[in-house]
């Protein structure tokens, strides 16, 4: 039975957030389903919060100190990487996208991630398509299909029958987060992350370097 | 160990009187800067090479020359020469004529700049950095150890018999650096060859540069240059001191706080304690810098940022004496108790690079050719038309 580490990452501002809300309930639905296929699980949980300081010291030095470079360390060994963002005028939050721009480019290749956002109508739920989206696909990460918006009526379903739902009848939060989970957890248990690369192994050596050049 | 300091050059105003140089005060400053860490007794005095605003440095081998001829002792060097834009003939002329006047009191250090325009301002693109740097040097010693060099690279026209002028001093090229912050490549160019290896690490925990200048150190070994540990590195620093701790602090923040590249970030108490940026007495900043040696092994130079982020002259003169009378002698104690027997204590001087060129039989020609020019057949005083007339057909090799 392996371990499998699933990283979460909340951009959330407030506390409580309802962002964060939403990342506690994606990370419970991918343990869940990883420990039924077998997995020990580890969550780690990273509020963006926190570090906004040293996320923003980092865009100015070029490098991260602290608990910031274990969070980010942490994040580049995960097995699967929750990202939830609160949307912020159409799209992620500042902080959201600051962090994921100090991370290295090649860190989320081939990284499972499940993508949530919040806010407060359910009329911006694409923004997790449109711009979301986009900015991990660049990133070559492995995006799982199905991604999850929480607008703030969301919050008042129950999971129960549906005559009890009075907001999303059809697909209720709690069966989209359960769908999600598993499909995260799938990815997760077919791949384990060997960690990032070691830019000095894979340094060419001076010969071909020449022969290149 | 050296010891020294560099500048990038940068024209900052001081954010405690509003006053900005313009820059014939900023290039005149340097040279004072540079005059008085002569006197002081420090080893090194290295320029950057820029050639955007805020920075004036743009013309290394004009001021050092200067430099040369009104300086004594100090070694002469860049931080850094840009390799990638720089027309490699144009390097080797010219920093063999720097190598003559200062009578080969210098050395240079090979870097690919700090901005990406520089490389369409000089005819270059930026995603070609790499083997610019590597095609670029491969050209540039070829043209300092070979007498005539026929050449075809990607980079620049083909040379056919190309003779750089003047020779080496002696017949052996200057000593080389290569100063990389994070690119392996260069610290395995600098291993290949068995150059030095500078990391730049003021604004780099040292977590970074001991992984960098350790890559470096084992592709030096494996490429049979000696022991890893025998390996030439060299680090940056970044100090300020006054004679209490409470002082420095109190002098230097407004400039921390202000500075071009880390101002209106980091606190300096964290910047401190994450880099090599030491505030404080003479004390504190030998009792840090004695630790680096622990870190990264004995190294053989050790610069220091001095005159940065709009401090005036006067203060940063201050800094220097208190660098050179200071810092430096209970420095070089400390590191050279830690410095194993067989590993060097310094950069190699001019005079040992030629005895050991001439050990080995591989010094150069001092001169190239006899006193005519291949090209044309003439010789240097036929400048006549009546001259030129008679020679009609042996231009040309007719």
């Amino acid at each position: 039975m392996s371990e499998r580490t699933i990283v979460v990452v909340s951009a959330g501002l407030s506390q409580p957030s309802s962002s964060r809300l939403l990342a506690d309930r994606l990370a419970g639905a991918t343990a869940r389903e990883l420990e039924a296929l077998g997995h020990t699980v580890d969550v780690e949980t990273i509020e963006l919060r926190d570090h906004a300081h040293a996320i923003v010291d980092t865009m100015l030095t070029g490098f991260s100190t602290g608990e910031l470079a274990r969070a980010i360390d942490i994040l580049t060994k995960a097995d699967g990487l929750i990202l939830v963002t609160p949307l912020f005028t159409t799209t992620y939050s500042g902080l959201f996208k600051s962090f994921i721009d100090i991370l290295d480019k090649d860190s989320l290749t081939g990284m499972p991630v499940l993508l949530g956002a919040t806010g407060g109508t359910s009329r911006h739920s694409l923004a997790l398509d449109y711009s979301v989206r986009p900015l991990l696909t660049y990133l070559r990460a492995d995006v799982i299909p199905t991604s999850v918006f929480a607008a703030t009526d969301d919050w008042a379903t129950s999971g129960g029958t549906p005559a009890e739902n009075k907001h999303d009848d059809v697909n209720p939060l709690p069966q989209r987060i359960e769908r999600a989970g598993k499909a995260l957890a799938a990815r997760a248990s077919a791949r384990e992350n060997e960690g990032p690369a070691d830019p000095f192994a894979n340094a060419p050596s001076f010969l071909d370097l020449l022969g290149n050049s | 160990m050296q010891f020294g300091i560099f500048t990038v050059s940068d024209v900052t105003t001081d954010p405690t009187t509003g006053h900005t140089p313009d820059d014939t005060e900023r290039v005149r400053s340097i040279l004072a800067i540079a005059k008085h860490a002569d006197e002081a007794g420090l080893d090194v005095f290295a320029t950057g090479e820029h050639h955007n605003p805020p920075f004036v440095a743009s013309s290394p081998t004009t001021m050092l020359g200067y430099l040369a001829g009104v300086t004594k002792n100090i070694t002469l060097s860049t931080a850094t020469t840009l390799i990638t834009t720089n027309d490699p003939v144009r390097l080797a002329e010219e920093y063999a004529m720097l190598q003559v006047i200062s009578d080969g009191r210098m050395d240079l250090m090979m870097g690919r700049g700090n901005t990406g325009p520089v490389y369409p301002w000089f005819g270059q693109d930026i995603r070609q950095g790499i083997p610019l740097a590597i095609e670029n040097y491969a050209l540039l010693r070829r043209l300092w150890t070979e007498d005539v060099v026929d050449w075809e690279g990607k980079f620049r026209t083909p040379l056919q018999g190309f003779t750089s002028t003047p020779r080496p001093l002696d017949g052996v090229p200057p000593f080389v650096w290569h100063g990389s912050i994070r690119s392996p490549e260069i610290a395995e160019q600098a291993a290949y060859y068995g150059d030095g290896f500078l990391h730049n690490n003021i604004f780099w925990p040292m977590s970074h540069t001991k992984q960098m200048v350790e890559f470096y150190r084992g592709r030096f070994e494996h490429y049979g240059h000696g022991r890893a540990d025998q390996a030439i590195v060299g680090l940056g620093g970044q100090v300020f001191m006054r004679k209490s701790s409470q002082a420095a602090w109190d002098e230097f923040r407004p400039y921390f706080d202000n500075a071009p590249v880390y101002g209106h970030g980091p606190s300096m108490e964290d910047f401190t304690r994450e880099t090599p940026l030491t505030v404080g007495s003479p004390q504190q900043v030998i009792d840090r810098y004695g630790t680096f040696v622990d870190e990264v092994g004995y190294y053989q130079r050790q610069l220091f940022l001095m005159d940065h982020a709009g401090l005036p002259l006067k203060t940063v003169l201050e800094q220097i004496d208190l660098l050179a009378g200071e810092v430096v002698p209970e420095l070089r104690k400390i590191v050279e108790a830690k410095r194993p027997e067989d590993v060097p204590a310094n950069p190699p001087t001019h005079a040992e690079r030629v005895a050991r060129a001439q050990a080995a039989g591989a010094a150069g020609a001092g001169h190239v050719g006899g006193t005519e020019d291949r090209w044309t057949g003439r010789r240097a005083e036929e400048g006549s038309a009546e001259s030129q007339q008679s020679r009609t057909g042996t231009a040309f090799g007719l």
